[in-house]
């Protein structure tokens, strides 16, 4: 019983990475670069549903939308300000400017929300528990189960089916290329950040829910950990980025409920080097041939 | 002599000839007690985040990767030094403060440059920026063993456990889980500090403009052609990274060594990303940039102390508009030719000179 709920837990958080995990790897697919404020556009996020439910009262979903948009708005600003005008240096310039926008990000949080942690409102997300027999799975627990799959399914049709879908592969694949075949590359660039952003925002709230503690160092951590999940399940690959994160979360619930508690983030990285040293591309990424 | 290398030898010469007057000017302050109280607290400190800088700018500027572990392995290096001082005080009865505080030095940065090959010996194979996730991934990792870590001395032995605190009875304890470790006689001394950043200044310097510099420089350029000239890539980006991790490891003992304790709170990312910005603002494989970054940026907070709410802000946009300005082609044409009639006028002024 105590494994299941392990489990549980462990699908739950994992689910909340493999969200995250998509915005780091469908940026790293498309522009080649990490984008390390990521993490921190998470707790812009959950700060901003935060204000709606608390301070605004607004309805959770609109609240939820709201945070969806703020974060949209900022994660296509990010990128036009500080990461285009770099599109042609070197990843460490690039790399070097994405964290200096992630401390820009936390600590504007740090002036406007304070350093003190706030507590998340409760709202429709996590409700009642449900009791199966002994076993006893939180409202939230199933949200995030439940919003993941959606996105998952989602994004899959989006880059399968739609024009600009298929123009982010293309861009992946091939920037060059694809501007020679008439794809407005920067605009897919920026409906990459758009959507990474948005899921985000989403990321950000059913987060705040399971744990409610919000400070402005909220999405680092997390951030980082989805950047390893997606890393795990090869980066630039969608599918990667949910097996990854869903593994990463139960190993890391695992590894807390069995081995140490203060171990847990250190299990989480040393599977990341040990990944590395195994396969480097990742589970499901394949191996890019570098062309002179 | 060719002109690249009378230039080198210029900027050597002047960043020894800076770090040694300083050394001077402020020993001759302190002889005279004309230095203020504050200041002379940060000596020590000021040297380890000198000897950081440059060891990161070593990974960062000349070898082009990007660490962000190194207080990491600082904190490698303190646990290090200040575990070896106290077994050679405890068990064998070292008196001499010199003798311990130079073997505790070279203990925590062999302990560091271990901790980096091993770092070193998987990532630094791959490509993209997997060495900055992983260092990050590292710094966390080592933060959470050393918050588990209990280390005692009895009997002249030294007991390790680990998770929990089991000691045999009467044991002293040196490294005590969350608490750090403790008890640590401070014996960093300011000349301690400036040896040891003659000893970085010249690690760093001979190895840049070595055969070893040149073939890390060029994988930095173009890792591709530097492959198929048939420099071993892996090989000498190793060798930057480790001799980095060790700099930093001697950094972090001295740094350790200059308090009583030493708790694992203190070298967090916030620390890497601290001694990031040194690197940066005082210019990517800039050597000297750095020593006087790191000089200033130590020294400044605690002289303004009101602009301390806003440091970790002023940190971030200095990272972006240094990184924009110095990579967009646009904006470094536009600074180069607003440059260029100054720099035409110099160099008229300098051959009138020669010329009279």
């Amino acid at each position: 019983m105590i494994f299941l709920d392990n489990l549980i837990n462990g699908l739950s958080l994992g689910s909340i990475y493999a969200i995250i995990a998509l915005g780091y790897t469908m940026v790293y697919g498309i522009a080649k670069m990490l984008n390390f404020a990521h993490g921190d556009v998470i707790m812009i996020g959950a700060y901003i549903a935060f204000c709606g439910l608390q301070y605004w009262g607004l309805p959770p979903v609109i609240a939820i939308l709201a945070a969806m948009a703020v974060c949209t708005l900022l994660g296509v600003t990010i990128e036009g300000l500080a990461y285009r005008p770099l599109r042609q240096a070197t990843s460490l310039a690039v790399l070097i400017t994405a964290i200096g926008m992630s401390y820009l990000l936390q600590n504007i949080a740090l002036m406007i929300w304070g350093a003190n942690p706030k507590s998340f409102p409760r709202t429709f997300i996590n409700g009642a528990s449900i009791r199966i027999g002994q076993l006893s799975i939180s409202s939230a627990t199933i949200w995030t189960i439940l919003a993941n799959i959606v996105i998952m399914v989602a994004l899959t049709l989006f880059t399968a089916k739609t024009k600009m879908g298929k123009a982010m592969r293309c861009v992946s694949e091939d920037r060059g290329a694809a501007e020679l075949m008439g794809i407005n590359v920067n605009r897919t660039i920026s409906m990459t950040f758009a959507i990474g952003s948005a899921l985000a925002a989403i990321a950000g709230v059913l987060l705040c829910s399971s744990y409610p503690i919000l400070q402005p160092t909220t999405g680092s951590m997390p951030g980082i950990k989805a950047f390893t999940a997606a890393v795990f399940g090869g980066i630039g690959s969608i599918p990667g980025a949910m097996i990854g994160g869903v593994l990463l979360g139960v190993i890391e619930i695992f590894g807390k409920a069995y081995i140490s508690t203060e171990l847990g983030d250190a299990i989480v990285f040393a599977v990341l080097i040990v990944v590395l040293l195994v396969k480097p591309t990742g589970l499901l990424g394949k191996p890019v041939r570098e062309k002179v | 002599m060719t002109k690249a290398k009378r230039n080198r030898l210029i900027y050597n010469i002047v960043t020894f000839a800076l770090v040694i007057g300083a050394f001077l000017l402020l020993q001759s302050m302190i002889a005279n007690k004309s230095i203020t109280r504050s200041l002379k607290g940060q000596l020590v400190p000021i040297c380890c985040w000198v000897v950081m800088a440059v060891s990161l700018n070593l990974v960062i500027g000349i070898s082009g990767e990007l660490s962000l572990g190194h207080a990491g392995f600082m904190s490698v290096g303190a646990y290090t030094g200040a575990v070896i001082s106290g077994w050679l005080l405890n068990a064998h009865g070292v008196d001499n403060t010199t003798l311990r505080l130079v073997l505790a030095i070279v203990a925590g940065g062999m302990a560091a440059g271990v901790m980096g090959a091993l770092i070193g010996i998987p990532v630094l194979r791959l490509r993209g920026d997997y060495l900055a996730i992983v260092t990050l991934a590292f710094g966390e990792i080592i933060r959470n063993l050393v918050n588990v870590l209990y280390v005692g001395v009895a009997d002249g032995r030294l007991t390790f456990s680990f998770l929990n605190k089991s000691m045999p009875e009467g044991v002293t304890m040196l490294v005590d889980g969350a608490k750090g470790a403790v008890k640590i006689k401070p014996i960093s001394t300011f000349t301690a500090g400036f040896v040891l950043i003659l000893i970085t200044l010249i690690v760093v310097l001979n190895l840049v403009n070595s055969r070893a510099g040149r073939a890390i420089k060029a994988t930095r350029d173009n890792r591709i052609a530097a492959e198929s000239m048939g420099v071993p890539v892996t090989k000498y980006k190793m060798m930057a990274f480790v001799t980095a991790a060790a700099l930093a490891g001697m950094a972090g003992a001295l740094y350790g060594l200059n308090s009583s304790t030493v708790v694992p709170t203190q070298f967090t990312f916030n620390q890497s990303i601290n001694v990031l910005v040194f690197v940066v603002l005082g210019g990517l494989g800039n050597v000297l940039g750095s020593v006087i970054s790191a000089t200033l940026l130590t020294v400044l907070p605690e002289m303004l102390r009101a602009f301390s709410d806003y440091r970790m802000l002023v940190y971030a946009v200095v990272l972006i508009l240094v990184m924009i300005f110095t990579n967009n082609p646009l904006i470094r044409s536009v600074l180069s030719s607003a440059v260029a009639p100054i720099k035409r006028a110099l160099r008229g002024k300098k051959q009138g000179g020669e010329t009279a």
